[in-house]
């Protein structure tokens, strides 16, 4: 049942790439400049040379030729070559997409062990000023454009000294110690990682703080604190763990939807990830690295929503996927 | 429900919203800044493309209300100096030589005034060769302040045009899913799942991708617009479609098909119109969606382009640790982005309270 599911999710998802594929590769091809057109304005690479390349791709064959060149080496695990880093695009893309998951994944886990409590205290204290402030801090931060939020940390660290302005690794990387490489990528993360999830911790801590807030008005937990339980077994044992139960379902549409933001902060921290790849590949119109990075970004997004459905159905079985 | 019992309940609503002083206020800035903008060629001291490269990065005026005896006086604002540190770079220092008296309603760059009439009178700036830098220069020596209050016109804009074309299509999606239902329904949905499922990032950097490099500023501005659209009705189509599948089987639209009305008149004028205060919502709650896409595809360098000004291509500046270091200022339009974004989120929330009844009495348990 569910691994028919899963198929017929991935089924669906194969029409929509085939398309956006399509006119991506078309219209990039069609659009005034190429890659090799950059590479003419260099007096040091013959004319020669260039048309050598441009038969090599198969540049010089009709686009839709092409584009079925492209998806059949794509079938077979191709995805080809990049212009302008020379390499196949797969070596690129490895790297790449693990550095991306860092990110993404730290913040996951910062937004979660941040929001939580953040969303059991403001429930407990409903509407007194503990809860007032914290609804008002998520407000802001939610309303806080992330790439604003992330150039006024880089100003901070810049005044201050106290976090790298960017990149993934110091330069004395390879020389460090386990620890210290860890460390190192920990100060590395540290403004991404905050910045991603800002808006994330708002938006979940208030979900946290409705769910207790439901289901600190249900009878058991009347009946609990009437036998006498002291409030905080009652708010750790019996609350809690019902109202943390539909949250966990939330965490895979959470990485999905990461994604995207962390593109963005990639490009504006230089964190080597495929948002940040995406974007050279983009403005020097490096085709097959723009689909690469494309078709990477939609599978690993497709991805989270799936294993978010999955989770749902294991931890609620009332729902069923036909 | 009878019309009269509508109004009643409308005017309440609104009547509640005006109670909630924190979104009165929130929707007096919007007026503010849309204004602004609107206004922008009579608001600000210089034309956007004004430039004076001897002033690049100098740093806010600050204006003078008293002269040097402490005597309060007409304000004026000082000249400035360029000298080199040890180091080569450049620095600015006030002038005490050169005054120059703030003029207001006073022969500026030349504008068409809403595309079409001509003017040169601006609110306030100062004669030649005074610059007034209210919130200091950019890398060209382009005043700040005129620039966001240009780029205003832009980022403000992008998202109402936005919402516009991808409401008209989210609810006539939506609305034809959910009146008919069965096949179309399905087919529909899943257009919408697939768009759904794509990134919106890279969705969007796969749609830019596409624009020829070719297009001038209008038409990269409208196919940015288009992109945005694109990736944002799905989600609304969905919901709508939701909603519509209940409306259907209510009795006045059995009426209206028994009147022998067209579908797509029953959709439009009966069942879409009971989606309406759901749509004011989600309206108000997804512009800041447009204005943040906009200004992060601006920001990266892939929006609209200088010399034009847009809040995130003006934040582009800053992109650079040196920039933000020696001139934090340029982070100023960010501030604006937080602005609008805030604003449209309070509002939003305050309709919500205010004219969907069911989110209250949850709110109220």
């Amino acid at each position: 049942m569910m691994l028919r599911y899963v198929i017929r999710r991935f089924v669906v998802a194969v029409p929509l790439l085939l398309v956006m594929t399509l006119l991506t590769f078309v219209l990039m091809q069609k659009t005034t400049g190429s890659f090799y057109d950059m590479l003419r304005l260099d007096p040091h690479i013959s004319e020669d040379t260039i048309n050598r390349y441009i038969r090599l791709y198969q540049l010089d064959r009709p686009v839709i030729y092409q584009y079925k060149q492209w998806v059949l080496n794509l079938l077979r695990g191709e995805f080809g070559y990049s212009f302008y880093y020379n390499i196949p695009v797969v070596s690129l893309i490895s790297s790449r997409l693990w550095n991306t998951f860092i990110l993404s994944f730290s913040s996951i886990v910062l937004t979660w062990t941040v929001a939580i409590p953040l969303g059991i205290m403001a429930a407990v204290h409903h509407n007194r000023w503990l809860d007032r402030l914290i609804q008002s801090l998520s407000y802001v931060g939610l309303a806080t454009p992330s790439f604003f939020l992330a150039l006024l940390l880089l100003f901070f660290a810049s005044q201050t000294g106290l976090f790298p302005l960017g990149g993934m690794h110091s330069a004395q990387y390879d020389d460090l110690t386990w620890w210290g490489k860890f460390w190192d990528l920990l100060r590395h993360l540290a403004i991404p990682v905050i910045t991603l999830s800002v808006g994330s911790i708002g938006a979940l801590q208030r979900i946290m703080r409705g769910n207790m807030l439901e289901v600190l008005r249900q009878q058991y937990i009347l009946t609990a604190r009437a036998k006498g339980l002291p409030e905080n077994r009652v708010i750790y044992r019996h609350a809690l763990r019902n109202a943390i139960n539909p949250l966990i379902t939330l965490m895979g549409y959470e990485f999905s939807r990461l994604l995207s933001g962390a593109a963005l902060l990639e490009i504006i921290c230089s964190w080597p990830g495929l948002g940040a790849l995406m974007l050279t590949a983009v403005r020097s119109k490096d085709i097959y690295l723009v689909m690469a990075s494309f078709i990477m970004g939609s599978v690993l997004f497709l991805l989270g929503n799936l294993f978010a459905d999955i989770l749902l159905a294991r931890m609620d079985p009332r729902i069923r996927y036909e | 429900m009878s019309k009269d019992q509508y109004s009643v309940q409308s005017q309440n609503g609104f009547q509640r919203f005006r109670k909630n002083g924190w979104a009165v206020f929130c929707l007096s800035v919007l007026v503010l800044l849309y204004g602004a903008a609107l206004l922008a060629d009579f608001i600000s001291p210089y034309s956007y493309q004004n430039e004076d490269r001897n002033y690049s990065y100098c740093p806010p005026t600050s204006i003078q209300f008293h002269d040097e005896q402490g005597r309060l006086r007409w304000p004026y604002i000082y000249g400035f100096k360029i000298y080199f540190d040890e180091y080569h770079k450049r620095g600015y220092e006030i002038n005490r030589e050169e005054k120059y008296p703030l003029k207001l309603f006073t022969r500026g760059d030349p504008y068409k005034f809403l595309g079409f009439l001509p003017g040169t009178i601006r609110l306030f700036g100062v004669e030649r060769p005074g610059r007034l830098l209210i919130w200091g220069a950019d890398s060209r020596g382009r005043d700040l302040f005129s620039r966001i209050v240009y780029g205003g016109r832009i980022s403000l804009s992008i998202g109402l045009f936005g919402v516009f074309i991808s409401f008209s299509i989210g609810l006539l999606v939506g609305g034809i899913a959910g009146y008919y239902g069965g096949r179309v329904d399905d087919i529909l949905m899943r257009i919408c799942e697939m768009i759904m499922m794509i990134p919106g990032f890279y969705l969007l950097l796969a749609l830019r991708a596409m624009v020829p490099a070719s297009f001038n500023s209008v038409q990269v501005y409208f196919s940015i617009v288009i992109i945005l659209s694109f990736i944002g009705w799905a989600g609304l189509a969905r919901i709508i479609r939701g909603m519509c599948l209940s409306i259907r089987e209510r009795e006045f639209v059995l009426a209206a098909k028994v009147m022998g009305l067209s579908d797509l008149k029953i959709i439009v004028r009966h069942v879409l119109p009971h989606t309406l205060s759901y749509s004011i919502i989600a309206i108000m709650l997804s512009i800041p969606g447009y204005i943040l896409a906009e200004s992060a595809l601006s920001l990266i360098g892939l929006g609209i382009q200088d010399p034009y000004a847009s809040w995130g291509n003006l934040l582009s500046e800053a992109m650079g640790i040196i920039q933000i270091h020696f001139a934090p200022w340029i982070l100023l339009p960010g501030l604006f982005i937080f602005l609008t974004v805030m604003c449209f989120n309070v509002i939003g929330d305050a309709l919500r309270d205010c004219l969907d009844p069911r989110f209250r009495v949850e709110e109220n348990l």
